[in-house]
């Protein structure tokens, strides 16, 4: 009996200082102040996801994520930790305070906004409808009489069912790369399809780079950051729109994605 | 569960896709036949040279897939300046292969008329032209109609294949209402009902036509 009451007795105390511990970090955290009192931002960035994160061939980490951790780092004027992450294990480490930012090509949804916070979008991602130069699409009504490639059951395919004028020829391919090769060998002028594919063709062929024409639906990156951080978010976001003013986004966006951002991005 | 009142709001998706693979069966079996005739004549009675451009034609093409050759075409000869709809390069796609397997089927049926028959036809001052529609043809087409009838269908249920470069046959349309709703089972069954019935009904005109061709069987 003794015996038990020892072990409660210390169960507790170890409880309630594992509490108190853990107030003490969400009450008195202020992320940008450990950032400048450290001297060090920890950010995590994807390494198995090119263009946004992958690993160089002088196996250091490379990509957009990478460029914008850099340039972030630079801005606050602090040494850079990166830290690689994995799509599924990017937000438990913002969660459990392993990182201070994540810049892994994170989407906004409802979900991920109740468990953190997000800054205003650094990258384009999103699915469009794109082609050749000489063919004038600007909008959706403008496909009316024209011939689209598409990947078969893709969402960029259903959203042209749901939304393109009844006179479009939709000419549906069986995977991604059937429906690269339809634009690239111009059986098709235009397709649709998400813009990270329209960079591989620029890569490809540069001579036939398309052209983004309009999107279909619009799902950019975000910075995630800890909920909370009031302080850290608008000094991000402060650098963000500097960063899209003084064109640095928009140079890492040529460098990575061989495309201009899209009309419109950040606003 | 299967349901199968899913594929109703398709059945027009279902029924042009039907269609098209009946109005491109009924093209292709009218030229590869002819473009099988007209090589296998050039096979049997040819000079050394047209013999052998037609039978690496037909190497070629019995030896490499049907599906490599679709691609080659369509996806291919842009390369070299010829751009085809999606139509165009599988009707191209699919008459040269059916060419290419009733050449070897048709040169076995004239290959089949006695070596007298022709010199008979010739005796009696017949030109070539002449021995070739009356006295060659029908028996040799007679002998080889079932193993011609059967190659037509193979290359009528191949043709599933050209949905790969976008035409909306019934194949195209089994995917693509998969695609939709998700109902695999039942788009596939009723898709491979519907190549089953445009089997037997191939099947069917072929016999009625033989039964018209080979009229001489009956009457002698």
């Amino acid at each position: 009996m003794k015996r038990l009451t020892q072990l409660l007795s210390k169960t507790l105390i170890v409880a309630s200082s594992v509490a108190a511990a853990m107030t003490t970090m969400t009450a008195g955290a202020d992320v940008l102040q450990d950032i400048q009192d450290r001297k060090e931002i920890r950010i995590a960035v994807p390494q198995d996801f090119p263009p946004f994160g992958s690993v160089g061939p002088d196996l250091k980490p490379q990509g957009i994520d990478v460029d914008m951790a850099n340039y972030i780092a630079d801005q606050l004027d602090v040494d850079l930790k990166i830290v690689p992450v994995t799509s599924a294990n990017r937000i438990p480490y913002l969660q459990t305070k392993k990182v201070d930012l994540v810049i892994s090509s994170l989407g906004k949804n409802p979900e991920r906004e109740k468990a953190i916070d997000f800054t205003t979008p650094y990258a384009p991602f999103f699915l469009g409808v794109f082609g050749e130069n000489s063919v004038d699409v600007t909008k959706m009504t403008d496909l009316a009489g024209k011939t689209v490639g598409v990947t078969r059951g893709s969402v960029e395919d259903l959203e042209l069912e749901k939304y393109a004028p009844k006179s479009l020829n939709v000419r549906r391919f069986e995977d991604n790369n059937t429906t690269l090769t339809a634009y690239l060998t111009g059986q098709v002028k235009l397709i649709a399809t998400g813009n990270l594919v329209a960079t591989e063709i620029a890569k490809r062929q540069p001579q036939r780079a398309p052209e983004t024409k309009f999107l279909l639906k619009d799902s950019p990156c975000y910075i995630g950051l800890a909920e909370g951080e009031a302080a850290l978010q608008s000094k991000i976001n402060g650098i963000i729109s500097t960063a899209l003013e003084n064109g640095t986004l928009n140079d890492i966006s040529m460098k990575w994605l061989k495309a201009p951002l899209p009309k419109g991005f950040g606003a | 569960m299967l349901y199968f009142g899913d594929l109703l709001p398709y059945s027009d998706v279902f029924f042009g896709g039907l269609i098209t693979t009946v109005e491109l069966t009924v093209l292709t079996t009218f030229l590869g036949i002819a473009l099988g005739t007209l090589c296998a004549v050039l096979r049997q009675y040819g000079g050394a040279t047209p013999r052998r451009i037609v039978a690496s034609y037909v190497e070629l093409i019995r030896n490499t897939p049907f599906i490599v050759q679709l691609f080659f075409i369509f996806f291919g000869l842009p390369a070299i300046g010829v751009m085809l709809t999606p139509w165009q390069a599988s009707v191209i796609a699919l008459t040269i292969n059916l060419g290419a397997y009733s050449t070897e089927i048709i040169r076995a049926g004239l290959g089949s008329i006695p070596k007298g028959q022709v010199e008979a036809a010739k005796v009696l001052g017949m030109t070539f032209r002449q021995t070739l529609t009356r006295v060659i043809f029908v028996p040799a087409f007679e002998k080889i109609y079932p193993a011609l009838t059967s190659q037509c269908i193979i290359v009528m249920l191949g043709s599933a294949v050209i949905s790969q470069i976008s035409v909306e046959e019934l194949t195209y349309a089994a995917n693509l209402v998969q695609s939709r709703n998700f109902r695999a089972f039942e788009s596939y069954l009723v898709t491979a009902l519907l190549y089953l019935g445009l089997a037997m009904m191939m099947r069917y005109v072929f016999k009625l036509i033989g039964k018209r061709l080979f009229s001489f069987r009956e009457s002698s």
